[in-house]
């Protein structure tokens, strides 16, 4: 087994610490888990954490639908493997009302199937604490978050009023009906989190890694056609093109990135030498600056 | 591999060997602070560009947003980057800590943005609790500022140990030496007065580069460090002597019957499979059987590795407990002084219960005293009945329960603790202990035959402590010494403390800081209490200033045994009389922390006896004492 860097290992310590913090102080902590390579980072680091113990909460995946099939795939045989409790959850009011990342435009539809279902989820099953692997390197705003950010009873986030915190002494107190949303990977970079899954040898999706798939060039990005709900515009034909993603959210909302890179160490290489940031891909975070803090604001992660 | 990995790995391909591995230093945590416009956040800015950090496509924003927000007309506004909040860009300040990462081929890095502005002072101490190394900026044209001076003075006081001066926008001074040396000059001065040592001083112009990573011909005359290379010098091995072992329990982790693990992340020292620990408070001891990891158990695990623990036998063990070996172990009290930063927007209100939560511990703690305040422009302690936002002060704490701790300045993960308001949930306050103030009661302590009050009874006299406060030179030495012969006279057995024989024996490792005259105090009182316990009557005579020491020593014995006895003469009269000419000294500036010049005196409120010396001859006051101690009954 490849030894950790002293830097991954202070990472992977501090990680587990905040995890089992978490698990000391709440009464009904949750995992969100979005398939993700952070997700597989913190559930890798969560397994470790509560060893030789099964993990003490359950994961909770906001399915919007419009995931990536191959996804979902993962995700269901990840749980199958080590027999983790999986909650999934799906904004049914917000498939009935016909919201979708088509019909809708990302906005909305991320407002409700993400921001709105994540909440009703957290609200249903009373999680006063939910762990997220957003990395402070992402965004700007997330920059400035709390490893404990502090959600009112309606899951809003107060920048303007967040607690300090000092040494390692977290204020885990909350008043009934609000919450905490946790970060154990606050303070890793996403080259933090590849050089992690290369030493620790973490499954992760395949549409991280470069292979031939359908694409159509859309806004500026390649839109990868996973499946038929996918319309065509006039003059768009799918072409065959070797591409991968780096960040990974529902399919036509996610580029693709043109990339040779098949194996884990031509990811890191790429990743090093790449001139453009990570949710570079994300439309959702392009509307506007500021505009990731405003969706954490109204609760999204 | 573990069992548990989730490694059966269809997509990834055999982990390879990593070729960073080079050179594996700890990562370094720092923090940059100084005055609002000395350019923290361009620094920050500028350095993430130089590591190409700073991708294509946030570049091209953040040139969109220089000509809208920015303060560089048409340059890239390098703060922008850092400046995350949408206030923030709007106002063109840091309201809020950012943290930041970047690396060189041999050190990783976590960078701490902290504010500039007065009232983020809470924010900057955040970030100075989690870091190793502070970068203070000085604006060229402006030098050491009142900002500056706070700012040491909370890394100073929060224990960071390295400190980097960068003199910032050196170009507006035309890349002048002697600029940059007499700026270098004054900040060193004040950081060693502070007990910062080893400041490493550098010149920068962040804007352009100057210094940051590369020397640049318009600095060729400074033969020091670049920014980059001072950072990576920083030395975060251990102190000469290494800390003793220490482990907060985070969790009790105990899947089955088979497995109880003492679960959490070591916080100083090392710990190795058969070594003997003991739980604090309980006492209770063990020897450590296993070190469990998820990749194995290990012989010996050190400072920083998240671990479970297996005892080879059971003990009562839970949240909270400390864990530590049996030859060092921690202390043990319920009452504390502190430092405290407040943090909250409400006052710290003396006597409201908060909530303590030191290592993985949380206990209901109530503010009994606030010492005092320190003004850190200054440094100055100063009387105060409360704290409010971004001050500081040292306060008397009172736990509910006993607490297992370390001071602060001996180890950091024992020592600090933050106070949580108990209605609001708020961080109230970061909290640094500094000694306790008594002992906890279930301590075991010599269990003592003879007692006071046989003792006393032998000498057939009631012990008392006469404590004389006042001025420097208002007289109490004098009327103590003629009490003393009056009470001998009278078959007394007494004993004098005062300046004299306690700071040339006992104290003598003790100056005037503030922090040496609560502990010079405190040792008299706690000689005082040995005296009464001893049946002695003794005379203790000492300015002590402050009215929260004197009724420190009260609280150490029982009602009725302390007598304060307030020697009250004007300044103008100790002036004049000058007997040991200190106060000619101290008026012009030779001897700081003079009571009464540069250092508050706060006369007592409730002495049980008050002795106007002007007027009345020393002779006179002495009897006064006297008829007082009488009245009390000398002969118990």
């Amino acid at each position: 087994m490849p030894v950790l860097s002293r830097h991954l290992r202070a990472l992977e310590s501090e990680a587990i610490f905040i995890m089992r913090e978490t698990v000391a102080e709440f009464a009904r902590p949750v995992m969100l888990y979005s398939i993700g390579k952070d997700s597989s980072v913190m559930l890798h680091v969560a397994l470790k954490a509560f060893s030789p113990g099964r993990l003490p909460f359950p994961l909770l995946h906001v399915d919007t639908t419009w995931k990536f099939r191959e996804m979902i795939a993962f995700r269901d045989a990840l749980a199958a493997r080590h027999d983790l409790k999986m909650i999934v959850h799906i904004n049914r009011q917000g498939l009935e009302r016909g919201v979708s990342p088509i019909a809708s435009g990302s906005s909305v539809h991320t407002h409700v199937m993400k921001t709105e279902g994540l909440r009703q989820a957290l609200d249903e099953h009373q999680f006063d604490a939910a762990f997220g692997g957003a990395r402070r390197d992402e965004e700007k705003s997330r920059a400035k978050e709390r490893i404990f950010s502090h959600r009112s009873s309606a899951h809003a986030w107060d920048p303007r009023n967040q607690r300090p915190e000092l040494w390692n002494l977290f204020n885990t107190r909350i008043k009934r009906g609000e919450s905490m949303r946790v970060f154990p990977l606050s303070n890793w970079t996403e080259a933090d989190v590849w050089d992690y899954i290369a030493a620790e040898n973490i499954a992760v999706p395949e549409l991280y890694f470069a292979r031939p798939r359908p694409v159509v060039w859309r806004d500026g990005t390649w839109i990868m056609v996973d499946d038929e709900r996918l319309p065509l515009l006039p003059g768009e034909i799918p072409e065959i093109r070797m591409v991968r993603f780096r960040t990974l959210g529902c399919y036509p909302l996610t580029g693709a990135v043109p990339s040779t890179a098949t194996t884990l160490p031509e990811i890191i290489d790429e990743m090093r030498g790449s001139s453009v940031s990570e949710r570079q891909g994300r439309l959702i975070d392009a509307d506007e600056t500021g505009s990731m803090e405003k969706k954490k604001r109204e609760g999204y992660f | 591999m573990s069992a548990l990995a989730l490694a059966s790995a269809a997509a990834s391909a055999p982990a390879p060997a990593l070729d960073t591995a080079a050179v594996d230093l700890p990562t370094l945590r720092f923090i940059t602070c100084g005055s609002v416009d000395d350019g923290k956040s361009t620094l920050i800015g500028r350095l993430l560009f130089e590591r190409r950090l700073i991708p294509d496509d946030l570049l091209a924003t953040l040139k969109r947003d220089s000509l809208r927000h920015g303060t560089d007309g048409e340059n890239i506004d390098y703060a922008l980057l850092v400046d995350g909040l949408e206030a923030e860009r709007e106002q063109g300040i840091t309201i809020d800590v950012a943290w930041r990462y970047f690396a060189t081929p041999t050190r990783s890095f976590m960078v701490a943005d902290t504010p500039g502005h007065e009232q983020y002072t809470r924010n900057m101490a955040t970030g100075a609790s989690q870091a190793d190394c502070a970068v203070v900026l000085v604006d060229a044209r402006k030098g050491v500022s009142r900002q500056t001076r706070r700012h040491a003075a909370i890394v100073a006081l929060m224990g960071v140990r390295h400190v980097i001066l960068a003199v910032n926008k050196i170009d507006l001074v035309d890349y002048d030496a002697g600029v940059f040396h007499a700026i270098a000059a004054e900040f060193t001065a004040f950081a060693t007065r502070l007990g910062l040592e080893g400041v490493v001083a550098l010149p920068v112009a962040a804007r352009f580069g100057d210094n940051m990573s590369a020397r640049g011909e318009r600095l060729g005359w400074f033969n020091g460090p670049t920014l980059i290379e001072a950072l990576e010098r920083v030395s975060l091995t251990a102190k000469a002597e290494p800390l003793p072992f220490r482990m907060w329990v985070q969790w009790v982790n105990r899947p089955d019957l088979n497995f109880r693990g003492l679960a959490g992340t070591i916080a100083s020292g090392s710990i190795g499979v058969g070594d003997s620990v003991v739980m604090a408070p309980s006492g209770a001891s063990a020897r450590i059987r296993r070190i469990h990891t998820a990749d194995g158990d290990l012989a010996r695990a050190t400072t920083g590795d998240a671990v479970s623990l297996v005892l080879d036998h059971e003990i009562d063990a839970a949240r909270g407990d400390l864990i530590s070996t049996p030859e060092s172990r921690p202390q043990v009290a319920d009452q504390f002084a502190a430092h405290l930063i407040w943090m909250s927007a409400d006052k710290l209100l003396p006597g409201r219960s908060y909530l303590m939560k030191i290592g993985s511990r949380l206990v209901p703690t109530s503010l009994t005293a606030i010492r005092r305040r320190i003004d850190v422009d200054t440094l100055e302690p100063l009387a105060a009945a409360t704290l409010d936002l971004n001050e500081i002060g040292v306060c008397n704490l009172s736990t509910s329960v006993p607490v297992s701790f370390d001071a602060y300045a001996d180890n950091h993960a024992t020592g600090a603790f933050i106070l949580i308001d108990r209605e609001t949930n708020v961080t109230a306050a970061a909290g640094m202990i500094d000694f306790a103030l008594r002992r906890a009661t279930n301590v075991h302590r010599q269990a003592l035959v003879i007692n006071k009050t046989e003792r006393a009874a032998l000498k057939g006299q009631k012990p008392l402590i006469l404590w004389f406060t006042g001025l420097s030179g208002s007289g109490k030495s004098t009327i103590a010494n003629l009490v003393e012969a009056r009470l001998h006279a009278l078959g007394a057995h007494t004993t004098l403390l005062d300046g004299d024989n306690m700071r040339h024996g006992l104290n003598r490792n003790l100056g005037f800081t503030n922090a040496d005259r609560v502990e010079n105090i405190r040792r008299v009182g706690e000689v005082a209490k040995l005296m009464l316990e001893a049946g002695v009557i003794a005379l203790c005579s000492f300015i002590s200033p402050f009215k929260a020491d004197r009724d420190m020593v009260r609280a150490l014995v029982e009602p009725g045994e302390f007598v304060e006895i307030y020697v009250e003469t004007s300044l103008e009269a100790c002036i004049a009389r000058d007997t040991k000419g200190l106060y000619k000294r101290a008026l012009a500036g030779q001897i700081k922390n003079f009571t009464g010049i540069d250092q508050p005196y706060e006369a007592p409120q409730a002495a049980e006896l008050v002795l106007t010396t002007e007027g009345t001859p020393a002779e006179v006051l002495a009897d006064r004492v006297i008829d007082y101690v009488l009245a009390k009954g000398l002969r118990g």
